[in-house]
């Protein structure tokens, strides 16, 4: 079954692999994938890593973007502009706990607009 | 005035000179309100943007704010990359095909960038962020004539008028009334890129 992907950008890498592993502990087919810091793994956020990490999660359903702080946000939809081949959505939502609401639904098999509805509902 | 490549490289390259000998200055003006970074970031994206633009051989200045563009928003990091990336993106794109931008090409260019620098970052004039030199440099283009002391005056005044106000927009809204007083370091970038815009301009007077 294919799954919505899942990107997590945060301006700490060590924020997003820890948000990871506690998903990981509970889904574990869903494609999640992480933009956290800069290329040179300092606090900031690379419009190239999220480029990457959403290419890396779409697997055809689409990616769904979770973000820390307003400007992981703004290289967010830098990123999205340049990729307009696949389907993107940034969701304002809580970084913890959405992401691992959206991790669960796309688990279920559902597509972008209903996990993107789904965590919207929740918070 | 006309500017042509040659001037557009150079525009970097004193927004580049300003930018280092400010850095300390800019990332001590993030540190109370912000996360005391700018200086560095900025510094950083800018030196990586004049090492590219100094290896090209451009036929139009659409060009050298094109490839400008894309090294700030691959190498600042912080909230001043897709910030300064899209301006210079939308004003490549606005000054596309002319081998010399005059007034008034030169004046679309920047107010193309400040309409991407808004919706980049979904604010307005008056929250305390870089749009409050971007705008009144913008409207002071428009009124047709210009002069690099007029810029310049513009400029400072603007800063000025900044530092008073409280920031609503970016990190520093977290810390409401404590803004005021304080200068944003994104209005101070600014600030000395369009010293450096002045002193390119000075050249043709």
């Amino acid at each position: 079954m294919d799954y919505v992907g899942i990107v997590l950008v945060s301006h700490s890498p060590k924020l997003v692999e820890g948000l990871l592993d506690i998903i990981r502990q509970v889904i574990h087919d869903v494609p999640i994938e992480i933009a956290g810091g800069t290329n040179e793994m300092e606090i900031g956020t690379s419009v190239e890593k999220i480029m990457s990490a959403i290419t890396a999660a779409n697997t055809g359903k689409g990616v769904l973007v979770f973000y820390d702080l307003g400007s992981a946000k703004m290289n967010a939809e830098v990123a999205l502009e340049m990729l307009d081949s696949i389907q993107v959505k940034i969701i304002d939502a809580p970084l913890v706990e959405g992401a691992y609401v959206a991790a669960v639904e796309s688990n279920m098999g559902k597509s972008l607009d209903k996990v993107y509805e789904t965590v919207i509902r929740e918070f | 005035m006309e500017l042509g490549v040659l001037d557009i490289v150079k525009w970097f390259e004193l927004s580049n000179e300003k930018i280092q000998q400010n850095k300390d200055y800019l990332t001590s003006l993030d540190r109370p309100i912000g996360d005391g970074d700018h200086g560095i970031n900025m510094a950083r994206g800018y030196q990586e943007t004049v090492n590219k633009i100094n290896t090209v051989d451009y036929a139009e200045p659409s060009a050298v704010l094109k490839d400008a563009a894309m090294v700030l928003l691959s190498k600042v990091g912080g909230a001043s990359g897709p910030l300064y990336g899209t301006a210079f993106l939308k004003m490549s794109v606005a000054v596309k095909g002319m081998v010399v931008l005059n007034l008034r090409t030169l004046t679309g260019g920047l107010a193309a960038a400040l309409a991407g620098i808004k919706q980049r970052g979904k604010s307005e004039l008056g929250e305390k962020t870089m749009i409050d030199i971007w705008g009144p440099v913008v409207d002071y283009f428009t009124k047709g004539e210009i002069s690099s002391a007029g810029l310049m005056e513009i400029v400072s005044s603007a800063l000025e008028t900044s530092k008073e106000t409280m920031a609503t927009k970016g990190r520093a809204a977290y810390f409401k009334e404590k803004s005021i007083g304080h200068l944003d370091p994104g209005s101070a970038s600014s600030f000395y890129i369009f010293e450096a815009l002045a002193e390119v301009i000075k050249e043709k007077e």
